[in-house]
């Protein structure tokens, strides 16, 4: 525990929904990117995954959005420590997409148009925790928060959920992404506050 | 762990007034391993019974030994700006940990031309730049465009005023969305490509731009940049908070 802030109280607590540490709820979606946001026509969109041995699968907007889609309900945790609970979302799990994908890598490094990446286990896209999702409460998903798609990981820290996902690349070595390069933690879990290199 | 990463006891040793709303608290940070222009840190309050809290601040100043300024913006029914504005008192302790982000960062051996864009409390990190600008001696050319709601509300006012007068090569413009100063040749308006044309770096020059400020106006700002041809990889902007401006 840190110190007593003199005279700190903080907001009026009840016994809400448990947070990971760190963390406080918010009712706004507030936006964390590190530069202009991308505006990509639906036309030329288009999403693919790359295996270690250089073979692409590729989507284009209608063959993504003809897949079988999911509606999560998830929470989000963002290293800036907000959350917010109960988010509902729309698009394809990553189980779908990764399904006939012949693979041995154990890495993924999801990138995005703008040229944003992050890096994830393979094990973290898999078994029903990750999505490319396109709709973000009943609407198509705002540019600003990623759209026309973008990744979500909601285990882990939204910076993970890569914004205006383009392709994930299938790794058999980890390699640090753009806000891992910079000092992030490698991994991201909230529940273990893995913010920066070291927590 | 890095040093960066540790929690440090910092004390509050001084108290500037910006505006009615916001402050500059200079504090004492023991063992600080110095900052780039564009960092900040995240302040960590905790109550007696335990309950804590964290939110994050850019740094205001250039580094410098063991001082760290902060400059908050209260914001209405915030749970820790009212408190760093108002009830944190000299002497008192507070915790930091960083400095963090070395992306939205300006380093003074780079030699591009710079445009800093800020709204409202913004401004802080952009303020650091130019700080640290002066204190490296370094002659690149910046411009400040600075959108605010009225002349009141100026962070840092008469430092401004000064360095466009003494820093060569710095220019400053203001842009008013509530109200102007008299004489003012426009009515207050929001931040737009007229004003980012006229006061910014043609996009041929390739500047390295900064913006910071709400939600709102940086997403307007930085479609305003790439719309008039600069490279979005030059565009770099950190986000406050999700209300506009
Ligand atoms: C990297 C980074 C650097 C920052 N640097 C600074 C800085 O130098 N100076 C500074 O004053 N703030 C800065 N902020 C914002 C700061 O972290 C807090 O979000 C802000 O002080 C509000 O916290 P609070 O606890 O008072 O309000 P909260 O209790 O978190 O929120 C109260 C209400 O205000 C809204 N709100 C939250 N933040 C803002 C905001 N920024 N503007 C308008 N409404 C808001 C919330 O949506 C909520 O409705 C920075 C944020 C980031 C991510």
């Amino acid at each position: 525990m840190g110190i007593i802030s003199p005279g700190f109280r903080g907001r009026p607590r009840s016994p809400g929904p448990q947070l990971p540490p760190g963390q406080y709820l918010t009712e706004d979606f507030p936006v964390l990117s590190a530069g202009p946001t991308p505006r990509i026509p639906l036309e030329t969109w288009e999403f693919s995954i790359t295996t270690e041995a250089g073979t692409a699968y590729t989507w284009s907007w209608p063959e993504l959005t003809a897949l079988p889609a999911q509606t999560p309900t998830v929470d989000l945790h963002c290293v800036t420590k907000w959350s917010k609970l109960g988010t509902g979302w729309r698009g394809v799990s990553l189980d779908t997409l990764l399904g006939d994908v012949e693979t041995a890598a154990d890495f993924a490094m999801a990138r995005s148009y703008g040229g944003y990446t992050t890096n994830l286990p393979l094990a973290d896209l898999l078994d029903g925790k990750a999505w490319i999702v396109y709709e973000y409460d009943g609407e198509p998903l705002h540019p600003e928060h990623g759209g026309p798609a973008r990744l979500l990981v909601p285990h882990l820290y939204l910076w993970k959920s890569a914004k205006w996902i383009r392709g994930i690349q299938l790794l058999l070595d980890d390699v640090p992404g753009f806000w891992e390069t910079a000092g992030y933690h490698e991994y991201g879990d909230p529940w273990r506050e893995q913010r920066y290199q070291g927590d | 762990m890095s040093a960066r990463l540790v929690w440090r006891v910092a004390r509050l040793t001084a108290i500037r007034d910006e505006t009615a709303t916001a402050r500059t608290l200079v504090l004492t940070v023991p063992d600080w391993p110095g900052h780039l222009a564009g960092q900040h840190v995240d302040v960590r309050l905790t109550a007696e019974d335990g309950y804590s809290t964290q939110r994050s601040y850019s740094i205001a100043s250039a580094a410098d030994g063991e001082t760290v300024e902060l400059t908050v913006q209260q914001v209405p029914d915030g749970e820790v700006s009212p408190y760093l504005g108002e009830v944190l008192s000299i002497g008192d302790p507070v915790e930091l940990r960083g400095p963090v982000g070395g992306y939205f960062a300006w380093r003074p051996e780079s030699t591009a031309p710079v445009l800093l864009i800020a709204g409202g409390s913004g401004i802080v990190p952009l303020m650091a730049m130019i700080r640290a600008r002066r204190a490296a001696g370094s002659r690149v050319p910046f411009r400040l465009i600075y959108s605010v709601r009225t002349p009141h509300d100026i962070y840092y006012a008469d430092e401004l005023r000064m360095r466009a007068r003494d820093d060569a090569g710095l220019d400053v413009a203001y842009a008013f969305t509530r109200a102007v100063p008299d004489g003012w040749p426009s009515p207050p308006r929001r931040l737009g490509v007229a004003e980012v044309n006229t006061h910014g770096w043609p996009a041929d020059f390739e500047p390295e731009c900064f913006i910071c400020g709400p939600t709102g106006f940086v997403e307007t700002v930085a479609d305003i940049l790439v719309a008039l041809g600069h490279d979005p990889q030059r565009v770099r902007t950190e986000r406050f908070g999700p209300s506009g401006a």
